[in-house]
């Protein structure tokens, strides 16, 4: 199977053409650099994504946070979808966990706004 | 219980609909306003160009001409009295070459004929000494100096919240959808139910002839006649002192370029007869052409300082002048249609001459607590900066920006909110304070007059409304 | 009489954050920042997405969390700062008007005065977007705010003009919130947002970008009901036949940002035509004595990590102006800056050679997307700086850093400009 990306590695943008076969790149091109063979082989194999958003609180101010750390890009709306449901008590503090292993993902998801 | 029988049900909250319950209310009338919208000054009142014309343009003996040069001549009194702001700067119509001397000439002797005073040719050199900004095409101008400019939604607002303050009732966001005349009581059917009343004023803007037909046989037609308009922030708005016009065509007074109260520049209108009476959309065509003829007149426009485009749409008779008469056959029915250009101007004078219809058909008596003044919102960008202080002082909230464009407070929204017939829209609180209305257009303060509209009206701030 | 102060902080936001620190760590003490919203932080606050501080924290934060660093970097100094206080007025003699609900109105007095007031977006009426205007138009940073602030449902079906990356940001945010967003328009050949954004923001979500193509018509009389987008011709024209409709309850307008300088126009400050921002010099002074400005009021920035970089040379220089009375050291030798082929705009305007006791930092962007260029400072027709770059991009910015020493064989004019060339 053939997958076309755009390298994100810096603003040149080169459009990568990834020949990949069970679940990973074989091979790579149209990068300019190794950041572009890397980016790629990584984006086959497992793309992960930071998630931002917010969860209303229990006085309807919304509040930002993130997971901790990056979840399987397939994974994104569940993870979303599971934040929002959550149940959050003000006052709260930066770095504070709001839910934990969200999603079974390992990752918490965290606080990002001291909100009283 | 009997249902109440108004006096009169003006239909139409624009400037002409709230000048006349105005002047009604003066009366031992008991008075009602209908609009389909949910707040006054919806219609042609809220975009046009703001002008209170001098009177040199109509055909003498019209209405237009009589009833503009009276409006005219009432603006002083009543701007003080209902504290709107209205500035009499002056007017110019400027023509490019000496073949079109005669034309001004002929305005002249027309606006002499009309009762206008001051009335003066002025010289290429004269011009441009009083207006150094005019394009250097510009061979002569005829001054009118009576000419002045008005903040359209305050003097309809103002003309409203005067007549409710003197017991006249609102039913706003009311749509009228049929009339019936039963003996000598019309039964006007709407969507909040029936409303009877011994008089009907139609004031209904584009949509007068729809209204006239429900209960009288068809007399006219009205064409929505729409213009086109460009707002430049207040740092263009010292290009010129007065307002510029060109020569007028059949068609209107052409593409003008002024200052406004709030001291932006406005240029416009385009003119073009349509079918859809809520057409409002601005066009590509429209804006360029706005452009192009603007530049005729007035040199170094800085077009890069436009902040909104918008457009009205005039109420255009298919006879040509004003039609405000009682129906010859449907008695108590009266029309204050086609009110196109100069109907800003000639509003109070419509309302008087509405009065004196009314007064054909029912007894007026002069209600003893009458109370002509009106008392606008304060806004305090417009004090000096000591009676600022101290108005901060008296009420906190007024040191709360939240337009910081316009530098309206949190105090003065509020107020907006809070008074008769307050504002229940976001175009309503920006109608009655300027917030929103400068270089960034409601970016910052959006948010925030959102959640005092929700917060009044008890609704999620998803729900709150900009317009309708 | 009026209140004196040493430093007045004009904006609440990062860059004033940062320079109220910098002056401060710089032996100004009596610092106030005055800031317009009820919290710190400025935009920051409503940029809850990650990204932030990679230069300036080596870690990726979300905007509050960056604006939180700085805040409590503010706090642990016991810098002064007051919330809900919109500054009026500042007069060239730097005396400022301030208000607020619980002072009222003051007149403060200050031995200077930084700058720092952000920029806001361009709206759609300086678009000439034709059409209606109904509700369900928001720029996309007001949209920002609705969603991520007060936790508000602005549409179902969403469509975005401009690639700005607040466009992108919210294409993404919009999608989440369960919307459906069905394209982002972009009038130029090229997007204004950064590729990691394209990518992570429209491409994970399947979300179309529509490059040369613009919105010519929106439809609705109370609520957005759809617009219609076209592609442009070269000059930017819509090209008949190639309209499209597209339903949709809410456009989203990110279509460039506007430094916000009617504040410094009160103080009489020369604005640069080029980036609305004031003119200024090598220490970030504007054309008033005293008066400085960093961050977006100056020019609009591409990281929030340069803006603070930039606001910390603002408060330290204009704690060495309260210091030396606004003297300088030698006679100023003053070397004008200009933008030469293929550069937008350069900032600083000017630079004092004879004064320059660091590293000077050259910012700019360039018109245009340039391949395998060459990037040159050319003074009295010699090259004093040069640098081969595979690619720079109108939406990123150029960051040169000019030694003092560089600056000896300079003279009159200084020239930066894109020497394009083949790869």
């Amino acid at each position: 199977m053939t997958r076309n990306m755009i390298c994100i590695g810096c603003p040149m943008g080169c459009e990568l053409t990834v020949e990949v076969e069970d679940g990973k790149a074989v091979s790579v091109t149209g990068n300019t650099c190794g950041i572009g063979k890397k980016y790629a082989e990584s984006e086959v194999s497992s793309p992960t994504r930071m998630v931002t958003t917010t969860i209303i609180s229990d006085k309807g101010i919304p509040v930002p946070v993130k997971t901790r750390s990056a979840v399987p890009k397939d994974k994104i709306f569940d993870v979303v979808n599971s934040i929002k449901s959550a149940e959050l008590k003000l006052p709260v503090k930066i770095g504070d966990i709001a839910v934990r292993n969200v999603c079974g993902t390992g990752t918490d998801v965290v606080v990002t706004k001291d909100t009283v | 219980m009997d249902q109440k029988i108004y006096d009169a049900a003006v239909i139409g909250a624009g400037v002409v609909g709230c000048a006349a319950a105005r002047e009604l209310s003066r009366y031992e009338l008991s008075v009602i306003v209908i609009d389909k919208e949910s707040d006054v000054c919806e219609g042609t009142s809220k975009a046009n160009s703001a002008i209170i014309h001098a009177g040199f343009d109509a055909e003498p003996g019209s209405l237009k001409a009589k009833l503009n040069v009276q409006g005219n001549a009432l603006m002083d009194r009543l701007s003080k009295e209902l504290d709107f702001p209205f500035f009499r700067i002056g007017a110019f119509v400027v023509c490019r070459s000496k073949d079109e001397i005669p034309k001004l000439e002929e305005l002249k002797k027309r606006g002499e004929e009309n009762g206008v005073s001051g009335l003066k040719i002025l010289s290429c050199e004269e011009a441009h000494e009083m207006e150094p900004n005019l394009s250097d095409e510009v061979y002569a101008a005829l001054y009118a100096p009576t000419s002045g400019i008005v903040c359209p939604f305050t003097m309809t607002l103002a003309f409203a919240e005067n007549a409710y303050d003197n017991g006249a009732e609102f039913s706003l966001s009311n749509e009228v959808t049929d009339i019936t005349k039963n003996d000598d009581i019309f039964v006007i059917s709407s969507s909040k139910g029936e409303i009877k009343a011994k008089c009907v004023i139609n004031c209904a803007g584009v949509y007068a002839d729809k209204i006239h037909d429900m209960v009288c046989y068809h007399a006219f037609g009205i064409t929505p006649r729409k213009g086109e308009y460009m707002l430049l922030d207040t740092c263009a708005g010292g290009i010129v002192k007065k307002t510029i016009f060109q020569l007028p065509t059949h068609m209107g007074k052409g593409i003008l370029v002024t200052p406004t109260v709030h001291g932006n520049l406005l240029l416009g209108p385009t003119a073009d007869n349509i079918e859809d009476k809520e057409d409002t959309s601005t066009t590509r065509e429209g804006i360029a052409s706005v452009k192009a003829k603007s530049a005729l007149s007035v040199k170094d426009i800085p077009y890069n300082q436009v902040i909104t485009s918008f457009s009205g749409l005039r109420a255009s008779a298919d006879t040509g002048d004003f039609i405000i008469r009682e129906d010859e056959k449907v008695k108590g029915f009266i029309d204050a249609a086609g009110i196109e250009s100069p109907g800003l101007s000639s509003a109070p004078a419509i309302a008087l001459y509405i009065r004196d219809i009314v007064g054909g058909i029912l007894p007026l008596k002069e209600k003893k607590d009458f109370r002509p003044e009106r008392k606008g919102i304060t806004l305090l960008a417009m004090l000096p900066p000591e009676k600022r202080a101290e108005l901060i002082k008296e009420n906190p909230d007024y040191g709360m920006m939240v337009c910081r464009c316009s530098q309206v407070s949190e105090g003065e929204i509020a107020d907006s909110i809070n008074r008769p017939l307050g504002a229940t829209t976001l175009d309503g609180v920006k109608r009655r304070t300027g917030s929103g209305m400068g270089r960034c257009q409601g970016g910052f303060c959006t948010p925030k007059i959102m959640a005092m509209l929700a917060e009044k009206q008890g609704i999620p701030l998803s729900e709150v409304k900009k317009n309708g | 009489m009026a209140e004196h102060i040493s430093l007045a902080v004009i904006g609440g936001g990062p860059a004033g954050m940062a320079a109220a620190v910098s002056a401060y760590d710089s032996g100004i003490t009596d610092v106030t920042i005055f800031e317009r919203e009820n919290e710190l932080g400025g935009i920051l606050n409503q940029c809850i997405h990650n990204g932030f501080g990679l230069h300036t924290f080596k870690e990726e934060l979300t905007g509050p969390e960056y604006a939180g660093r700085y805040i409590d970097e503010v706090k642990r100094r016991n810098i002064r700062y007051e919330t809900g206080s919109t500054v009026l007025s500042v007069s060239p003699d730097r005396q400022i008007t301030v208000v607020s609900r619980e002072k009222g109105m003051r007149i403060i007095s200050a031995d200077a005065i930084i700058l720092s007031m952000g920029c806001r977006e361009r709206p759609r009426g300086a678009l000439n977007i034709p059409g209606m205007r109904p509700q369900g138009i928001y720029s996309a940073g007001t949209a920002q705010k609705l969603v991520n602030c007060e936790g508000c449902v602005i549409g179902k079906e969403v469509v975005i003009l401009g690639s700005g990356d607040i466009g992108l940001i919210m294409a993404r945010r919009m999608t989440l919130e369960g919307a459906h967003v069905k394209a982002v328009a972009e009038l130029m050949p090229y997007s204004g947002g950064l590729k990691r954004n394209i990518v992570q923001c429209l491409d994970d979500y399947g979300i179309p970008l529509l490059l040369s193509h613009t919105v010519v018509d929106i439809k609705g009389k109370r609520r957005l009901e759809g617009v219609t987008v076209a592609e442009v011709d070269q000059s930017g024209t819509p090209i008949p036949g190639t309209e499209e409709y597209y339903e949709c309850d809410t456009l989203l307008l990110s279509c460039g940002l506007i430094p916000e300088n009617e504040l410094s126009l009160s103080a009489g400050v020369k604005i640069n035509g080029a980036t609305n921002g004031p003119v200024v010099d090598d220490r970030l002074e504007t054309s008033t004595d005293g008066i400085f400005a960093c961050g977006n009021v100056l020019h609009v920035h591409d990281l929030v990590d340069f803006v603070s970089e930039e606001s910390s040379r603002a408060g330290k220089n204009a704690a060495d102006f309260i210091r030396s009375c606004g003297k300088t050291k030698n006679e100023p030798v003053i070397v004008r800056v200009t933008a030469g082929n293929g550069v937008r705009y350069t900032v600083p305007n000017t630079i004092d050679a004879a004064n320059a006791s660091g590293d000077i930092h050259l910012r700019f962007r360039v018109r245009n997307v340039y391949k395998g260029c060459t990037i040159k400072l050319i003074s009295g027709g010699s090259v004093i700086y040069s640098k081969k770059k595979k690619i720079v991009v109108p939406g990123e910015m150029e960051d040169i850093i000019i030694k003092p020493e560089m600056l000896s064989s300079v003279s009159g004019e200084l020239v930066a400009e894109i020497e394009e060339g083949a790869v």
